[in-house]
């Protein structure tokens, strides 16, 4: 059987490395302000005219700031399985960055298992995909799970 | 300069799920501020619509469409879209020219049909559209609540049963609302038994999408001494702000937040009312009612403390101490909010106003706010709108 092709389901914002995956952030060479999604343009800092950003990979680790699940099936352009299986949604705060994150958790987690202040780190997973296919995307799973 | 305007006449098409035009709903409630007022339309200079995205053309461009429906008189004719906060900018228009001299009495419609469900974005594959990347990870307009509420949860030891505890405060203002969708009283095992949408919420913590329509007659004080026929009420702020870099919120429809490594962060929300105030020289203290934008019952806790009513972390003290209750120190949404109206868009910052108004001028029967003389409104749109007005009488 051959292997299902492996695409982003967002092209550019994360690596596709199996075992280390990171997002791919904007920074500031200035002030060091960070950007997520990594948008080109100026600096968001208005207190800096610095007009590009680089790119930069962001901290692979976080705090649980807050979470929440989606219980009922999410409109287009999400894409669902069938039948639609509800997923926990974490908001996780980057140190470094001194910026939150937003991801899904990582399938098999829910909201029970969840506290504030956990420690998370990202992963990757399918998001949605067929026979030939997958779209990966990162996800955001507890340290734990994934030590 | 008195830097005033007057609300002459307030006007509204009961919210509900009525699923026909929204020109429907806005003509009906442009004909119902009118004759409030007592101006005839042939007599408007100015009339700033508030869009809707929801509606095609008509809708992109809803003064001119509200002017075609009211019959051409040569109006000026303004447009305005700011997401939850497009009824405050399309009313500073109207502001903008009075106060410039350029008319004297103008008109402000909003007016919006809503589909079933999650509002949800154009097709495609659009990833530099935040609004489009977040519903294609999964994360609706709920989502967000959910995350704002279970932060109160962390912070201050909120619990589901204070957020159950605003809905039954906001379902018992609202159930003689003749204008509200949702006109019954709820209890609280009612709101905690219903079903969870986005964990700590559930459904009767989350506005619904309604269809309604919005409309104000707005004049110079000039004009409303000559003409008015109500106690006057007048137009003593509005803010129309977006956030201050680094916001410390997750904003919808953002991804990620602002990073603060080189700026502090800060509480957009709390800025919106901040500046309100101070246009109008006054402070929480002075207020007799609020009306605010309770995308979920757990914001409108939020709302408390952004508005200075009380500390952070004293939301929950202030609800259950009934100060925010109609009969207490400083009634919060009266009207029932977007807990009893649902969401209409473009005319729901005009709504907040239209309650205010009735209340300034002592006509909201049951639901009065006895002897109120200073009102604010809040709300907050997509894409970093903050507005907030406030009305004196």
């Amino acid at each position: 059987m051959s292997e299902r092709t492996r695409t982003p389901a967002i092209e550019g914002w994360y690596t596709l490395d199996e075992h280390e995956p990171y997002l791919i952030g904007s920074r500031c060479a200035a002030c060091g302000t960070y950007r997520f999604p990594p948008l080109g343009g100026c600096c968001p800092n208005p207190g800096c005219a610095q007009a590009m950003l680089e790119r930069v990979p962001l901290s692979r680790s976080g705090t649980l700031w807050s979470y929440t699940n989606a219980c009922y099936q999410p409109p287009k352009p999400y894409v669902s399985p069938d039948p639609f299986q509800p997923f926990a949604i974490a908001a996780v705060a980057l140190e470094a960055e001194r910026m939150i994150v937003l991801g899904q958790v990582v399938t098999g987690v829910g909201v029970e298992r969840l506290r504030i202040g956990m420690p998370m780190r990202v992963v990757l997973e399918t998001l949605y995909g067929d026979s030939q296919s997958e779209k990966v995307v990162w996800k955001w799973s507890p340290l734990e799970e994934t030590a | 300069m008195s830097g005033e305007v007057a609300i002459l006449g307030v006007g509204l098409h009961p919210w509900g799920k009525w699923g026909r035009n929204f020109i429907e709903y806005g003509l009906h409630a442009a004909r119902a501020a009118l004759a409030d007022a007592d101006v005839e339309w042939r007599d408007i200079q100015f009339i700033s619509g508030g869009a809707t995205m929801r509606c095609g053309y008509p809708g992109y461009v809803a003064g001119a469409t509200f002017a075609q429906a009211l019959g051409w008189q040569g109006a000026q004719v303004n447009t305005s879209y700011a997401a939850c906060a497009t009824g405050s900018q399309a009313l500073a228009a109207a502001r903008n020219r009075i106060l410039s001299g350029h008319c004297e009495v103008a008109l402000v419609v909003g007016a919006d049909t809503t589909p079933k469900g999650f509002l949800a974005p154009a097709d495609g594959y659009r990833p530099d559209d935040p609004d489009w990347a977040r519903f294609h990870l999964g994360f609706t307009n709920p989502t967000y609540f959910a995350l704002y509420a279970r932060r109160r949860m962390a912070l201050y030891g909120a619990t589901e049963r204070d957020f159950a505890a605003v809905k039954v405060k906001s379902a018992a203002a609202g159930c003689e609302n003749p204008n509200a969708r949702y006109r019954k009283t709820v209890t609280l095992e009612e709101v905690l038994g219903s079903p969870m949408v986005a964990d700590p919420l559930r459904l009767l913590n989350i506005c619904a999408t309604s269809d309604g329509g919005a409309a104000l007659v707005v004049s110079s004080l000039d004009y409303a001494r000559r003409h008015g026929r109500h106690p006057l009420v007048r137009v003593a702020a509005i803010a129309c702000v977006t956030p201050r870099f680094a916001n410390a919120e997750v904003e919808l429809p953002d991804i990620a937040t602002d990073s603060a490594v080189a700026a502090e962060a800060h509480s957009f929300r709390a800025s919106i009312a901040a500046e309100a105030y101070k246009e109008a020289n006054i402070g929480p203290e002075d207020l007799s009612l609020a009306e605010v934008y309770d995308l979920s019952s757990a914001m409108e806790l939020d709302w408390y403390e952004h508005l200075g009513l009380c500390k952070s972390g004293e939301a929950e003290g202030l609800l259950h101490s009934g100060a925010t209750c109609i009969g207490g120190r400083v009634p919060v949404n009266p009207s029932g909010g977007l807990a009893c109206f649902g969401e209409a868009v473009p005319a729901q910052a005009l709504a907040q106003i239209c309650e205010l108004t009735w209340q300034l001028r002592g006509q909201s029967g049951t639901r009065q706010v006895t002897g109120a003389t200073v009102g604010i409104t809040a709300n907050q749109g997509l894409f970093g709108h903050g507005s907030s007005v406030i009305l004196k009488r």
